[in-house]
């Protein structure tokens, strides 16, 4: 199977770039890991005339980690992810071992993820748990967005065409001790989630929650955030009692649709399981770094 | 059309398996294509064409990936390696004997991509637990053997290969 005829272009620098998205315009894609562009020209579900292959702009592919947060170039692949530490961080190595298969994880980029902004993607609820924001560039200007604007509707972003997604920046966590789990629900391995939720969990000393994030894949037509829940959290101590009660309200945010992955009611169902499951595998990990 | 257009073709130059070769490529044309079809190495297989099976696996500078999913042009100046760079001096790989030995295939279809991404795994891992193995290949499919056995080769080729180091 063959994409339509295209153009290939893999400048250097981002002006490069910029200079080809003005001169093409929406016939222009840009091409970053290829794992969801390709695959969709292969079957004539994309015909760009134009790509601009952004593989060699090197400073995209590194993140710099300050007092303030961490920032993540949009081309880092799901596999340096998975191998990097970042110890404040810890729902990123949570979450890229469930994308896809290891094979599409060491060609698939963080940004390219964001910006096909799939409601099931990993990183769209993985990133929406951690108050992530992108940046956006184009010849003009440097737009810093909440991912939450960014994700306009299905497979749909904020993104102009003649704008590039530079760079994912997530705030530092309220406190140390950060805790974090990913949890998918997939229907064969490498699959999109039937649901999946991640969830970000920062105590204070007493174990009242400082800071709460609750993503959804699959659970809504974009990545959502699981706000009412989120806030049901925090200022609170973390016990079974409270978990019960938050992951009854997690299953009843979002607005899932029933499709061949599964059932609306499945999916609610599955939503509850995965928020007390995830906060009472934390609350453990939490009450072990107690007594030792 | 224009896409027969001479010029809508460009060179490609790889090293793969490391002997440096080249050929023309229109930008479409897929990894997997060009290696079988313009450098002549059919090694590695297309199973699905839809990014699913790993058939296609071959190492792009070092990492196990699907070529039918990555552009041909995209592979110039880098360094690819496929299933017919494994064996030496007519003696194969331990990983290909370890598949031999413990009856790691049956059609074989599966099996340079099973090869490539085991390479790779051990690279990284050299002694893997057998979830490790089964995560590590969970991107390749197999319709015949039901897995057992290529879990059985590559944990006997990560022993083998602890006792005499092999290169790749
Ligand atoms: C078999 C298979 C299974 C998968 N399973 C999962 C899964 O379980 N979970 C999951 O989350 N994902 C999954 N994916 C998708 C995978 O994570 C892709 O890597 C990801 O969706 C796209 O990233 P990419 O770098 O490959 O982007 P590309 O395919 O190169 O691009 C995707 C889109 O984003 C645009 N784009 C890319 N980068 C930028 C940028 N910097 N600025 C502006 N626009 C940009 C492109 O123009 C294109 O429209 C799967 C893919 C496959 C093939
Ligand atoms: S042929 Fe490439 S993944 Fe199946
Ligand atoms: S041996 Fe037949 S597909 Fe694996």
């Amino acid at each position: 199977m063959f994409p339509s005829a295209f153009e290939y272009y893999a400048p250097k620098t981002l002006d490069e770039v910029y200079g080809l998205l003005a001169q093409y315009g929406d016939e222009a894609k840009i091409l970053a890991g290829g794992q969801s562009l390709l695959p969709m020209m292969k079957l004539r579900l994309a015909a760009p005339s134009v790509l601009i292959d952004i593989g060699s702009l090197g400073q995209l592919s590194s993140a710099t980690e300050t007092a303030e947060g961490l920032s993540m170039g949009a081309l880092m692949r799901h596999k340096t992810i998975e191998t990097s530490h970042w110890p404040h961080y810890p729902l990123l190595r949570e979450t890229a071992p469930w994308i896809a298969d290891p094979l599409v994880r060491n060609r698939g980029t963080i940004g390219g993820s964001l910006a096909h902004a799939d409601p099931a993607a990993d990183w769209g609820a993985a990133l929406l748990a951690l108050g992530a924001s992108v940046q956006i560039e184009s010849r003009d200007r440097i737009r810093h967005m909440a991912l939450e604007e960014f994700f306009v509707d299905l497979y749909t972003t904020a993104l102009e065409p003649q704008e590039v997604l530079t760079r994912i920046v997530i705030p530092v966590p309220a406190t140390a001790a950060t805790f974090a789990r990913y949890l998918k629900l997939e229907r064969k391995v490498g699959d999109f989630a039937v649901v999946g939720v991640a969830i970000t969990v920062s105590l204070a000393i007493d174990g009242t929650v400082a800071q709460a994030g609750i993503g959804m894949a699959a659970m809504s037509g974009v990545p959502f955030a699981a706000h009412q829940t989120e806030s049901l959290l925090v200022g609170r101590q973390l016990t079974p009692a409270l978990i019960k009660e938050v992951s009854e309200s997690a299953s009843q945010e979002g607005d899932p649709e029933s499709d061949r992955r599964g059932s609306a009611e499945y999916k609610r169902s599955m939503a509850r399981v995965f928020v007390e499951r995830g906060l009472s595998q934390i609350l453990q990990q939490w009450e072990s770094t107690q007594s030792a | 059309m224009e896409s027969r257009k001479e010029d809508a073709r460009r060179m490609v130059s790889v090293t793969i398996n490391g002997e440096m070769r080249q050929g023309l490529a229109e930008p479409r044309t897929l990894l997997a294509y060009f290696i079988r079809e313009t450098l002549g190495l059919t090694g590695t297989h297309v199973g699905c064409d839809t990014t699913s099976c790993g058939a296609c696996t071959v190492l792009f500078d070092g990492e196990p990936v699907k070529s039918c999913t990555v552009l041909a042009v995209q592979a110039d100046q880098h360094q690819i390696d496929t299933v017919e760079g494994l064996e030496t001096d007519n003696v194969l790989h331990p990983l290909q004997q370890a598949f031999w030995d413990n009856h790691g295939l049956q059609c074989g279809f599966c099996t340079p991509g099973m090869l490539m991404t085991s390479v790779a795994l051990l690279q990284k891992n050299p002694h893997p637990t057998e979830s490790e193995i089964r995560h590590g290949i969970s991107g390749n499919l197999c319709r015949c053997t039901g897995y057992v056995n290529i879990v059985k080769a590559i944990t006997d080729a990560s022993h083998k290969m602890q006792k005499e180091p092999a290169e790749v």
